[in-house]
């Protein structure tokens, strides 16, 4: 048996109809503040996903 | 768009355009990064002779029926048709500020040689806000936060403790005009330690969402940069007050922040320090410094932390097992509700939803543009007058740069960081191509864990 497992993961596609309220953190704010990245942050539109 | 790799025992497929991340074994991982360039019959010949011993034509072909189907669901080598919203999110929030950065004290009660912020001076005069400057950074936030409701406030240096009652009061404003704002503030606090007492601890506990402990790890390293005027180090004060800090936390945010240099890119050890002393939410970020900064990291340095990057990896899934779980902050990642791709390719926000206040009220792009005068964006008086810097940091995401449009991370980084790439190569839509790197790998690792952990939830 070839094994193909899909991990469940936010459509990113879908995400593009009803994401940009913008609420969410500014990228390094609060943290880091050397580096960007987006991956860890939350989105603060619960409904949305 | 398809990367895949192959770390930790786990194969990960990843649909960078949709998001979708598969875990396959090593026939799937071979006839995906086939199945664009070779027609079915030739991948499935290959394939069927280099597995012979592990699987039969029939196999490969209800195989590859699962790629066709998960490619007609979006799920593989989804398109990038992302590129004309790329200006979407700042167009939409045009003139909307939600954050800021305010620099309560242009002084510092360490002496760090590697600092970013030249021992929080940030290459000018030694300064403190005033509590009607820092008043007015917050009336000036309300005023250009339309509709949104979360605005956040770091408080940040310098050391922003040497200027603590002034940090209290504005915290005491900001909740009094809550209420009839509408808005909600939410407080974030950076400091080394040094006059951490119990009044901070219980006023941080009450009012900030989040705090920043900056602690190096290993006590050699941690005093080799970390020192007082005097040239002593600062560990064997600062350790027991975050200890009891944390401690008091009571399970709030907070991260213990690392900088790791030259002196140690086998920063895992540092990892390991903090692990040791009872904390459980660690960053550890590469130095920010000039190219010929004795404690930039090196070309030489890089393998060394791309391994310690793998092996933080291999420590995280060990702990996780064991029931003793920790939080890398660059390893967070939520497969399941993550940004949306809005914020995904918008770039970070600097200059345009979030800017540094420094201690007379002046406005620049971020904390890291901080006394470099052209890039003054105006004052928190009269607002942005210098829309010039301010439009290329509005123009600054994903595909505004070459090289991002093309890289399999770019919805994970957001086209990354502005003072970076400046500091680089002189622009701000430049690429810091060892930053990248790093960032990379970091992806990878994150990635890798969040699939473990998820699988290992589904089993």
């Amino acid at each position: 048996m070839i094994e193909i497992k899909t991990v469940e993961t936010r459509n990113l596609c879908e995400s593009a109809k009803n994401g940009g309220c913008g609420e969410c953190q500014t990228s390094c704010q609060s943290a880091c503040k050397t580096s960007c990245g987006i991956a860890n942050q939350n989105c603060e539109k619960k409904e949305s996903k | 768009m398809i990367h895949q790799y192959k770390l930790c025992g786990y194969n990960i497929v990843l649909d960078v355009c949709s998001g979708s991340i598969h875990a396959v074994d090593d026939i799937a991982y071979d006839m995906i990064a086939g199945f664009e360039r070779e027609p079915r019959e030739a991948l499935i010949s290959a394939l069927l002779s280099r597995y012979a011993d592990r699987t039969t034509e029939d196999e490969l072909n209800g195989a590859y029926e699962q790629l066709l189907a998960l490619k007609a669901a979006g799920k593989l080598f989804t398109e990038d048709s992302y590129a004309p919203m790329a200006g979407a999110l700042k167009a939409k929030t045009a003139g909307v500020i939600k954050a800021l950065c305010l620099h309560v004290a242009h002084v510092c009660n360490l002496n760090c040689s590697y600092c970013f912020a030249s021992q929080g001076k940030y290459h000018g005069e030694r300064a403190l806000m005033s509590f009607e400057t820092g008043r007015r950074a917050l009336d000036f936030l309300v005023e250009h936060s339309g509709s949104r409701k979360n605005l956040e406030v770091d408080f940040f240096g310098g050391e922003p403790l040497m200027n603590f009652q002034v940090v209290k009061d504005l915290v005491a404003y900001a909740r009094s005009i809550e209420p009839e704002t509408g808005k909600h503030f939410r407080f974030t606090l950076t400091t080394n330690g040094m006059l951490v007492d119990d009044d901070v601890i219980e006023f941080a506990n009450r009012e900030c969402h989040n705090v920043v402990l900056s602690l190096d790890g290993r006590k050699e390293i941690h005093d080799r940069f970390r020192k007082d005027y005097a040239g002593n180090g600062s560990w064997d004060r600062i350790v027991p007050k975050f200890q009891k800090f944390v401690e008091a936390r009571g399970g709030k945010g907070y991260y213990m922040r690392g900088t790791f240099t030259h002196a140690n890119p086998d920063f895992l050890q540092d990892i390991q320090a903090m692990l040791d002393l009872g904390f459980t939410e660690l960053s550890m970020e590469p130095v920010v410094c000039a190219p010929d900064d004795p404690s930039a990291l090196t070309e030489a340095d890089k393998p060394i932390v791309m391994e310690q990057y793998e092996k933080l990896a291999e420590l995280m899934l060990e702990r996780d097992a064991e029931g003793r779980p920790f939080t890398f902050y660059h390893y967070m990642i939520d497969l399941k509700g993550g940004p949306c791709i809005y914020k995904r390719i918008s770039g970070c926000g600097s200059g345009t939803e979030y800017m540094a206040v420094t201690p007379w009220g002046d406005l620049y792009p971020c904390h890291q543009f901080v006394g470099e005068e052209a890039f003054r964006l105006g004052d928190i008086y009269h607002g942005v007058s210098n829309h010039a810097v301010q439009d290329q940091f509005a123009a600054c995401n994903v595909y505004a740069r070459e090289e991002c449009r093309t890289c399999w991370a770019r919805l994970y980084c957001s086209g990354g960081c502005a003072a970076n790439a400046y500091h680089a190569t002189g622009r701000i839509n430049g690429v810091y191509a060892y930053g990248c790197d790093l960032f990379k790998k970091r992806m990878e690792c994150a990635l890798m864990l969040a699939v473990a952990r998820q699988l290992k939830e589904t089993e």
